[in-house]
């Protein structure tokens, strides 16, 4: 515990620092209001590709229908928040969300996260798709025409500090015990049963993690937007995670955070060029599958301690 | 009696459409066990080869047919050999994401360069409707239906009775063996990815004159519909796939004719979630055990 204590401290200076940075530079009047939206909507992808990536990348389980959990996220708390347009109405509308899409994840992962590979990517695909002709269909979503007037309740220190809380969470979690055996899992299925792990119910906590904090970008997306509407959440949204997380690398959290980063400074470079950019996208794609196919960072991940103890190790030399 | 017949009529040439489509998936996977998602957008890339040969070139039905078929058995082969080739021996989930970024691209590359507004398709041919005991039929769904039977009954002749077939059905048994005894891998799945490219096109076709719009979008849904349907019919099976396309076209106007054609495309997805977990090896599927 005392061990951690120090490395844990340099984390939270970390995210302190780079607070006070992003505050400081709205003060002086280098962010703007368009780079601070910029901002918002790298760091809710950051929180939808981190959640999607302990999925793929470290339950190793194929899901296309984040994007469905995302919606459930951001109808629940846009309908909340519209009933109660407060702080606390954010925070139920919050949690209301993540009930509502651990529940979904739970009936949809029981018995989709049987099948494996392609056809669970299929399945969630189709889980998805329904959930989103259903919000189609409701009367209290308002259909096709979505929920618009939703009370700004999120701003950059929300995302910020809810970037924080669910990159910890999920960090926390791969490094536990469970996420070890969830690790196990995605490495061969065959031999994480022989040893006696219940492949079936750690593949369904991750899944249903990934889901809750999934709605939780969701919820951040209605909440700073203002409007949603159903096709915000189609298979074109789970594939735009889904690039950020291949980019970035399977299996590294620090890789989504880099590639989040660099989509959406792209995104602000190139935006005049509209359908060119998804071309562009959709070729980096390729490449990358092609030329590397885990990713840019592959599981390489960003660590203080490590930074610590390889400098001692060449002090000592 | 005469409301469902008409349904059935309707459902079987959308359904013959789907089983066009569904040929490709399950052949594509039966050999290198990849979904293959850009081959709904081949069938865009179709309907788009018929617009334009059509429009600019005044072709006829037949031709543009004909050519649409070979412009993206080309198309279906570059693909393969540019973006699934390099991939055949890494990680299922790799190829997959790359088909992913192959399907968006010709989507958004197709929105690039010929806008995505909603085309209409140019009318080659008079619709005649007939009448049949009361049921409405056009010269359309009667072509449609005539030209998917002869397609599949084609592709049955040459993967049964050609040197090419065998290969591919040695292939798709075990490719190490079927190198071995001197199959030439390569050449056998580029002509897999041909044959079910050209079917693909050959549909695109025949929808553009049937609903009479095109736009680059328009391969997402039945691409999926139609994976639904090889799934259905047992995947890397020929007749399964036929069969799931007509079962999932008469499902599809089914649904439509109850009043309830805003969850058309949900009803679909749930017999798939469904079909996979009460029979994941298809209506005419083997069960396969799982082996270490």
């Amino acid at each position: 515990m005392k061990k951690n204590l120090k490395y844990n401290a340099i984390w939270l200076a970390i995210a302190v620092v780079g607070y006070v940075l992003i505050y400081a530079l709205e003060m002086v009047g280098v962010i703007d209001q368009f780079g601070e939206t910029t901002l918002v909507l790298i760091g809710i992808n950051i929180i939808l590709a981190t959640s999607l990536n302990l999925v793929i990348g470290f339950a190793g389980q194929f899901s296309l229908g984040h994007a469905g959990f995302m919606a459930l996220g951001a109808y629940s708390s846009a309908l909340v928040t519209q009933a109660i347009p407060t702080v606390g109405g954010f925070l139920i509308g919050l949690l209301v969300g993540i009930i509502v899409s651990g529940i979904v994840a739970l009936v949809v992962g029981i018995p989709t996260l049987r099948l494996n590979g392609d056809y669970l990517a299929i399945a969630t695909m189709g889980a998805a798709e329904i959930i989103r002709i259903i919000l189609n269909n409701l009367k209290i979503t308002n259909g096709p025409a979505g929920l618009y007037n939703i009370p700004m309740l999120a701003n950059w220190g929300t995302v910020y500090v809810l970037v924080v809380i669910t990159t910890l969470i999920i960090v926390n979690f791969v490094h536990s015990r469970n996420g070890r055996a969830v690790m196990s899992v995605r490495e061969d299925e065959i031999a994480a049963e022989s040893i006696g792990i219940n492949t079936t119910k750690y593949k369904i906590i991750a899944f249903v993690l990934g889901a809750a904090i999934a709605s939780i970008g969701g919820a951040l997306h209605a909440n700073y937007i203002q409007t949603i509407n159903p096709t915000d959440f189609g298979i074109m949204e789970s594939i735009n995670i889904l690039i950020i997380v291949v980019l970035g690398g399977i299996g590294s959290i620090t890789g989504t955070f880099v590639a989040a980063f660099v989509l959406g400074l792209l995104d602000m470079v190139l935006q005049n060029f509209g359908t060119l950019r998804m071309v562009l996208y959709s070729l980096a794609l390729i490449l990358i599958m092609v030329f590397k196919p885990s990713g840019l960072l592959g599981t390489w991940e960003f660590s203080v301690r490590r930074l610590f103890t390889h400098k001692k190790a060449k002090g000592d030399a | 009696m005469q409301t469902v017949l008409q349904q059935l009529v309707n459902g079987l040439s959308l359904g013959s459409i789907y089983a066009l489509l569904a040929l490709g998936y399950t052949m594509v996977y039966g050999i290198i066990k990849l979904i293959n998602f850009a081959h709904g957008d081949i069938y865009m890339l179709g309907a788009f080869w018929g617009y334009y040969v059509i429009h600019q070139w005044h072709f006829s039905f037949w031709p543009a047919l004909l050519s649409a078929m070979v412009f993206c058995a080309l198309a279906g082969v570059i693909i393969e050999y540019l973006a699934y080739r390099p991939l055949r021996n890494s990680p299922r989930i790799a190829a997959l994401i790359t088909a992913i970024g192959v399907s968006f691209l010709l989507e958004n590359g197709m929105s690039y360069l010929f806008s995505s507004n909603v085309r209409s398709f140019p009318q080659v041919m008079d619709v005649k409707s007939y009448n049949l005991f009361g049921i409405k039929v056009s010269n359309i769904q009667v072509l449609i239906l005539v030209v998917s039977i002869v397609l599949m009954i084609l592709l049955q002749l040459i993967i049964r009775r050609t040197k090419m077939g065998k290969a591919m059905r040695a292939v798709s048994v075990d490719p190490d063996a079927a190198q071995l005894i001197g199959i030439n891998i390569d050449r056998t799945i580029s002509f897999t990815f041909a044959l079910g490219s050209a079917l693909a096109g050959a549909a695109g076709v025949m929808i553009g004159l049937y609903y009479n719009s095109i736009d680059p979008l328009m391969g997402m849904t039945p691409g999926i519909k139609a994976f639904v349907a090889a799934v259905l019919g047992g995947i890397g099976l020929i007749p399964g796939a036929a069969l799931g396309g007509f079962v999932i076209g008469i499902l599809e106007t089914a649904t439509q004719a109850l009043g309830f054609s805003a969850f058309k495309d949900a009803v679909v997805y749930v017999v798939l979630i469904i079909i996979l977990l009460v029979r994941p090896a298809g209506i005419l599927g083997k069960n396969i055990k799982e082996k270490v």
